[in-house]
């Protein structure tokens, strides 16, 4: 490979090669092809630590939590837990019992829909969403508005993906009640500025939900500095098992929020006339949680944090401007989502080729990148395309596979040539 | 997977798809269907004449991938002069070839040509995309006005009433 300029510090000391070493999937070949993943906005792959961790709890220390006085499942209890305090170290919260698990992002958003949606939404009142959700931050509050007979408003953005802080300020008024925004966008890439829109929130007395599902594993994330009211994330996009996400939010408002399911451990007491709902977090956690999965988290965190969200957040950046440096050079290639500040995501068309022969015709060299409209058909909407093909890149990529992207997409020019 | 793929994007199809054939309205049109896969994006107009239960003469348009193209562009040509009971036994075998149940390099078939799209049954995603042409003129001969190849487990199940 040669040697490239826009190689600086980080990369140098950022040891790509033993850190691919701890991902087997990787070293997969279909048809003697190597694999090149580029599809971590959609799923990212799981290290050896993770996986040792998750059979490691099934060989020794499975029983349900919360409940029993034997051994196990003190154990178990215990190493659900102790996952807990490490998502609250990752994401710098204030109180363990400000970490509630969930399925995932979606389930999560769908949670503060309904626990603080349900209870502090009505008639006439205001939700401001942003122009570049995913679905699973848009369906859930229609869903709401359309129930409570509320109004969905959204936070306009500009051709290259950058939302405008302006016209979000003039959105507020009195009857806004919640404010729920991407920390970086799944199709294109940008990084909001969330610090300062969360202040600005806060100025006009509106809770922010931030949907940390494409940030938290790119980025450090520090949710007391944010100070937002409620972040999501899920587990699968930072090298842990699908089936457990994170809600984080302030004490302060989830004891207000009702609860979203109800069943076992949720409660204190229950008798047929009333029940006494548990303490935080466990008043949202109704039923056997997902206690593998969680703890498996707890170790893709532990994993990250070894490795350095600023030095995963520095390498990731030099890989996207070295793709999109690349990339730019061909002809025909429109990129989408083209802000200043961008998480390692590449939108782009093709021109003259749709994204899914685009999709197809990469994965014959290896080359796994999504095609489609990723969740995200507004965005779509505003760039006037049906989809895009989207490279996402994760630490563990190198600069041979952005040229194996590249490689790839001159190939499908030169097929539709 | 991957060398199946190799074999899809053949140069019939990426010719078919730079320059479609009978691209376009059929001037004297009786018989009309839309295809759409809204996931995709993928949007064809059939229109067709048929008389005495023959196709007469047959067009399309409308944007998707090479493979929806390059498959209605065949289609148009291979249709075109068949009876509507020929063209629909050919709808049954393309839906065949693309799903795997019919394995065109050893049980008999009437689709020529059309064998270049049997590398698609390898590709899940991309099936519908090579069957809506043939879905849309389906329905365009049920006298269904819209058709499209989303949400079926099996496509051409979801065709029923038209979505």
């Amino acid at each position: 490979m040669n040697i490239n300029p826009l190689r600086g510090a980080a990369t140098e000391k950022f040891d790509v090669a033993h850190i691919r070493a701890d991902f087997p999937i990787l070293q997969r070949r279909f048809d003697g092809t190597p694999l090149v993943y580029l599809d971590n906005a959609a799923s990212s792959q799981v290290p050896q630590p993770v996986i040792d961790r998750w059979v490691r709890y099934h060989r020794e220390q499975h029983a349900n939590v919360h409940r029993a006085v034997h051994s196990l499942s003190e154990i178990a209890t215990e190493e659900y837990e102790h996952a807990r305090r490490k998502v609250r170290d990752f994401i710098h919260a204030n109180e363990e019992r400000e970490i509630i698990f969930t399925r995932g992002t979606t389930e999560s958003i769908n949670l503060v829909m309904h626990g603080y949606g349900r209870a502090f939404i009505g008639a006439g009142d205001e939700i401001i969403i942003s122009a570049m959700e995913h679905h699973s931050n848009i369906v859930p509050w229609q869903m709401l508005c359309q129930e409570k007979n509320a109004k969905l408003r959204v936070i306009p953005m500009n051709d290259a993906g950058e939302l405008l802080l302006d016209e979000y300020e003039k959105l507020f008024n009195e009857r806004t009640k919640l404010v729920a925004v991407a920390h970086v966008s799944n199709a294109l890439g940008t990084v909001n500025p969330v610090r300062a829109m969360i202040a600005t929130a806060h100025r006009h007395g509106v809770p922010v939900l931030v949907d940390g599902a494409q940030a938290a594993p790119h980025l450090p994330v520090d949710v007391q500095d944010l100070n937002c009211d409620f972040y999501v994330f899920s587990g699968h996009k930072l090298c842990a098992p699908t089936g457990i996400g994170v809600l984080y939010g302030k004490a302060a408002w989830l004891e207000k929020m009702q609860p979203y399911q109800g069943g076992g451990d949720m409660i204190l007491s229950v008798t047929f006339e009333r029940t006494t709902y548990n303490t935080l977090p466990y008043k949202f956690e109704a039923g056997t949680p997902a206690i593998a999965a969680a703890i498996g988290l707890g170790a893709a965190l532990d994993y990250l944090s070894a490795t350095g969200m600023e030095r995963i957040a520095a390498y990731e950046s030099e890989l996207l401007h070295y793709a999109t440096a690349q990339l730019s050079k061909l002809p025909g290639i429109r990129l989408i989502g083209t802000a200043r500040h961008k998480a390692a995501v590449l939108s782009f068309e093709v021109e003259g080729v749709h994204p899914h022969d685009v999709g197809t015709i990469l994965n014959e060299d290896g080359v796994a990148i999504r095609a489609g409209h990723h969740c995200a058909q507004p965005v779509m909407q505003r760039f006037g395309v049906p989809a895009t093909a989207r490279a996402s890149f994760a630490f563990y990529n190198t600069f041979a596979e952005a040229d194996a992207l590249i490689e790839g997409v001159r190939k499908v020019q030169r097929m539709f040539a | 997977m991957m060398s199946d793929s190799k074999q899809l994007y053949q140069e019939v199809i990426l010719d078919h798809n730079k320059k479609p054939r009978n691209y376009g309205v059929a001037p004297d049109a009786n018989r009309k269907a839309e295809g759409h896969n809204p996931l995709c994006g993928d949007h064809i107009v059939l229109t067709l004449h048929v008389r005495d239960e023959r196709v007469d003469n047959v067009a399309f348009e409308g944007q998707g991938c090479a493979i929806c193209k390059a498959s209605a562009s065949m289609m148009t040509t291979v249709v075109k002069g068949k009876t509507v009971d020929e063209a629909e036994q050919l709808v049954q075998e393309f839906r065949d070839m693309a799903t795997g149940k019919l394995d065109v390099q050893t049980q008999p078939h009437h689709l020529g040509r059309l064998t270049v799209f049997a590398g698609v049954r390898d590709l899940p995603a991309r099936v519908k995309c090579a069957i809506l042409p043939w879905h849309t003129l389906h329905a365009a001969f049920s006298a269904e006005s819209t058709a499209t190849t989303e949400g079926a487990a099996e496509p051409m199940q979801s065709l029923v009433g038209g979505v």
